[in-house]
């Protein structure tokens, strides 16, 4: 069992959880994840790692109640445990030599970014930072990613930020001003990071993208994560849970992605009404 | 007085109308009296061949005589000799290609059912709780099991009743490896599974699940945390596909993908978490225990038909017969010498678009002997063929993982991905690092990975006890 010894509400529907897992906080790098099972015949969801602390042999992960499993998971609190966790997996994310990064992260997934835009800026790199979110209210992690980064644009679909709209927006504008970059790294909704790609590609800047595809084991067992990439002509399948998360962006094949996202579409929607009503029971 | 009947007792099963609608397992076992019938058909040989053609020569004239004296507690010592996990063996051993297919009563009519015998005894002495093993005072040495399917239990559990301090590590939330994510409760109830890791736990063995080897912990760190040898024994689960287009399509799985969400995700309860197509029409690829496994775990999760697809003829089918015959009574179609060239998806302005819709197949001929003298499968040009499905699975193989081999330094492995490791002593090229069953062999069966566990147990005690004297060779 794994204890929860922070708890703490982000924004109405999105919570960070930091939970003493020793072993996975002691080698827990930037890029990787972590699979969790909340109770006792649950899935296994993977979560990236958004704060490590070493010390303390805690990791944070950030989540919206949107499946069963974080449904369930948002109704533990403090001193309460969850059922397993296991990491670090994947593939640690490639920062070295970067001088001028750009990083647009999207939704809840920019939890992921935040230990890279922190390795990032502890080598001395300068980081601009790209965050979308549909409004003010949804924004998390603002102070941090304020600190990490040399520069942050806030973006939101209802403009309560400032920037307006999609995180393309600002992307293009620092791209047709000149800017360049020796990283651009984006995570968050698939046609999020599929427009950072498009937008991207006619600069030509390494562009690496870090995948969210549906998850079993995590350990290259099921081939449930699997990907194409589409390299020198050839298709090549990959498993994100061993071989990425974090990919050439240039390479992936994001329509195939999208759909494979959407395999479960209606089983998903049923298992988190019925854990809602579960929860809706024993409130009562 | 032999019994002379020329076939088997038959063994009590579920009727088919029913067990197509439950998991429950298919088999029943023996009563009493039918074992006893069964075990007089053995006539005790002399120089048994049944023993030659079991991989870990298990001494089952013997057990079966002591069956007809009803003396299974004898009979139970007498397996264990040889057999760490008979209960698990008796039920998924391919008897017929091993032990039965020596027997002498098979040369005319069937062979004695020794594997059914052997789940006989393991089962009954499960039900009567026995007293424990006896286990030795502790030794003070310790020693790292790396996964805990039948190698890593069976050697764990050795070592522990010899007095080492054994852990094993584990990468997912429940011990067991393929016997509890892969063969399906209808083949091997995950009760008999747990008895065998609740024996292993009971000889203080400690079993640490959530444990990547190679992310959590490394090899390294093993050594560093005091463990003085390394069994590696985490199998070759990674599964392969067939490079023809639309393998990602939805709709499309890995065979262990299928059962992983099955078995270990319990997909196939009420309100699962972990969805699963059901229904329609499903494709299953390959011809091993795996596709028959995922074959009729399909049927049972209500699928409208379901096909095996398989390159080879019927006779080379290398699953157990016994489960091909169970197939075909579920209903499954066996499609012979077809493979199939390509999955297609619906149209774009289908609302099923990204969705397999079809396979297109081809049929087979077979060719040539190759050097293995398996007749290899070629295709018959014009013979191309499409069947419409809902889901498809792939069942043609597994291969090594990386994880290990990519963070552990001086660990050789073969073309394969596999860990190169002597077949007796279990030592790979890294001094204190021993490996053994399917991580070594390549996918084989259950019964190699507890013979494995066992010989690695022995070389493992011989090395710790010899480097504490100062004098182990590597
Ligand atoms: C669906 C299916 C049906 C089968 N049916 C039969 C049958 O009827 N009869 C038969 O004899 N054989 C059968 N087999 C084959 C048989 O199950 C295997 O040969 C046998 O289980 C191999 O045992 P093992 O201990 O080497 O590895 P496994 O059983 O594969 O166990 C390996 C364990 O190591 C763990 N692991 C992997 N990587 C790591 C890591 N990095 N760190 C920590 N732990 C790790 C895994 O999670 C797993 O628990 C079947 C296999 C499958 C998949
Ligand atoms: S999650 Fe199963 S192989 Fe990647």
């Amino acid at each position: 069992m794994f204890t929860i010894v922070k708890k703490r509400a982000l924004t109405s529907t999105v919570t960070l959880m930091e939970i003493k897992a020793p072993f996975v906080a002691a080698k827990a790098r930037p890029g990787q994840f972590v699979i969790l099972r909340a109770m006792d015949d649950d899935e296994r969801v993977p979560f990236a790692i958004a704060k490590c602390d070493r010390e303390a042999g805690t990791v944070s992960i950030i989540f919206r109640a949107v499946g069963a499993t974080t449904e369930k998971l948002a109704h533990l609190n403090e001193g309460e445990a969850v059922q397993d966790l296991v990491g670090p997996l994947g593939m640690v994310t490639k920062t070295e030599g970067v001088s001028r990064a750009c990083v647009v992260a999207g939704g809840v997934g920019s939890a992921i970014a935040l230990p890279i835009v922190e390795q990032l800026k502890e080598q001395g790199s300068s980081v601009t930072m790209i965050v979308g979110f549909r409004s003010r209210e949804e924004m998390i992690l603002e102070d941090e990613f304020r600190a990490a980064s040399d520069r942050l644009i806030p973006v939101t679909d209802d403009g309560s930020c400032g920037g307006y709209g999609s995180v393309t927006v600002p992307l293009k504008e620092l791209y047709e001003s000149g800017e360049k970059f020796d990283l651009v790294f984006t995570v968050g909704p698939l046609t999020m990071m599929q427009k950072v790609v498009e937008t991207t590609r006619p600069y030509g800047f390494p562009c690496t993208v870090s995948m969210n595809p549906i998850m079993i084991d995590g350990t290259g067992m099921c081939g449930g994560c699997r990907l194409t990439l589409h390299r020198d002509g050839k298709d090549i399948v990959s498993f994100a849970c061993v071989e990425g998360p974090e990919y050439n962006g240039y390479e992936v094949d994001f329509d195939e992605a999208i759909f494979r996202n959407r395999m479960y579409g209606k089983e998903e929607l049923h298992a988190h009404e019925a854990a809602c009503n579960l929860f809706k029971k024993e409130v009562m | 007085m032999p019994n002379l009947s020329l076939t088997k007792t038959p063994i009590p099963k579920q009727p088919v109308e029913e067990r197509i609608h439950n998991f429950d397992e298919v088999e029943l076992g023996y009563t009493e009296e039918l074992a006893l019938e069964e075990a007089s058909r053995c006539l005790n040989c002399k120089h048994p061949q049944c023993v030659q053609g079991c991989p870990v020569n298990n001494m089952i004239p013997d057990f079966i005589a002591q069956i007809r004296e009803n003396n299974l507690d004898e009979a139970y010592r007498i397996i264990s000799i040889n057999s760490g996990l008979p209960a698990v063996c008796g039920r998924v051993c391919p008897q017929e290609r091993q032990c039965e297919s020596r027997c002498v009563r098979g040369i005319k009519g069937e062979p004695v059912a020794i594997g059914r015998l052997e789940r006989y005894v393991a089962d009954r002495h499960y039900s009567k709780l026995n007293a424990k093993p006896e286990i030795a005072p502790p030794n003070g040495h310790k020693v790292a099991v790396v996964g805990s399917g039948p190698a890593g239990l069976t050697c764990a559990g050795e070592l522990a009743k010899i007095g080492y301090k054994v852990t094993i590590f584990e990468a997912l939330h429940v011990a067991g490896g393929v016997l509890v994510y892969g063969i399906p409760e209808f083949c091997l109830p995950n009760y008999v599974v747990q008895r065998e890791v609740d024996n292993v736990t009971s000889l203080g063995v400690e079993i640490l699940t959530n444990m990547v080897i190679g992310k959590t912990l490394t090899v390294s760190d093993l050594f560093e945390r005091g463990y003085e040898a390394v069994y590696l024994a985490n199998g070759a689960a990674w599964p392969t596909f067939m490079g023809i287009p639309g393998e990602n399509l939805n709709g499309v799985y890995s065979a262990n993908e299928y059962l992983i969400r099955i078995n270990l995700m319990h997909a196939y309860r009420k309100e699962p978490d972990t969805p699963i197509m059901k229904g329609g029409t499903v494709a299953v690829v390959g011809g091993g225990n795996v596709a028959i496994d995922a074959a009729r775990a399909a049927v049972r999760l209500g699928a409208e038909k379901v096909s095996i697809i398989y390159r080879r003829s019927e006779e080379e089918i290398p699953a157990r017969r016994e489960e091909v015959k169970h197939a075909r009574e579920e209903g499954i179609e066996l499609m012979m010498l077809t493979n199939p060239v390509e999955l297609i998806g619906y149209d774009k302005d289908d609302p099923k678009y990204g969705f397999v819709k079809s396979v297109r197949c081809i049929r087979m001929e077979l060719g040539e002997p190759d050097e293995r003298g398996r007749r290899t499968p070629i295709p018959i040009p014009g013979t191309e063929f499409t069947m419409d499905v809902d889901t498809v699975i792939m069942a043609i193989g597994t291969v090594n993982n990386p994880l290990i081999k990519k963070t552990t330094a001086k660990l050789e492995v073969n073309g394969k991905g596999g860990i190169v490791a002597d077949r007796i002593t279990c030592k790979t090229s890294r001094e204190g690092v021993f490996a053994g069953g399917d991580v070594v062999t390549g996918p084989a069966t259950v019964i190699a990975a507890m013979g494995s566990g066992r010989l690695a147990a022995r070389s493992i005690d011989k090395y710790v006890k010899a480097k504490a004297e100062g004098n182990a060779e590597w």
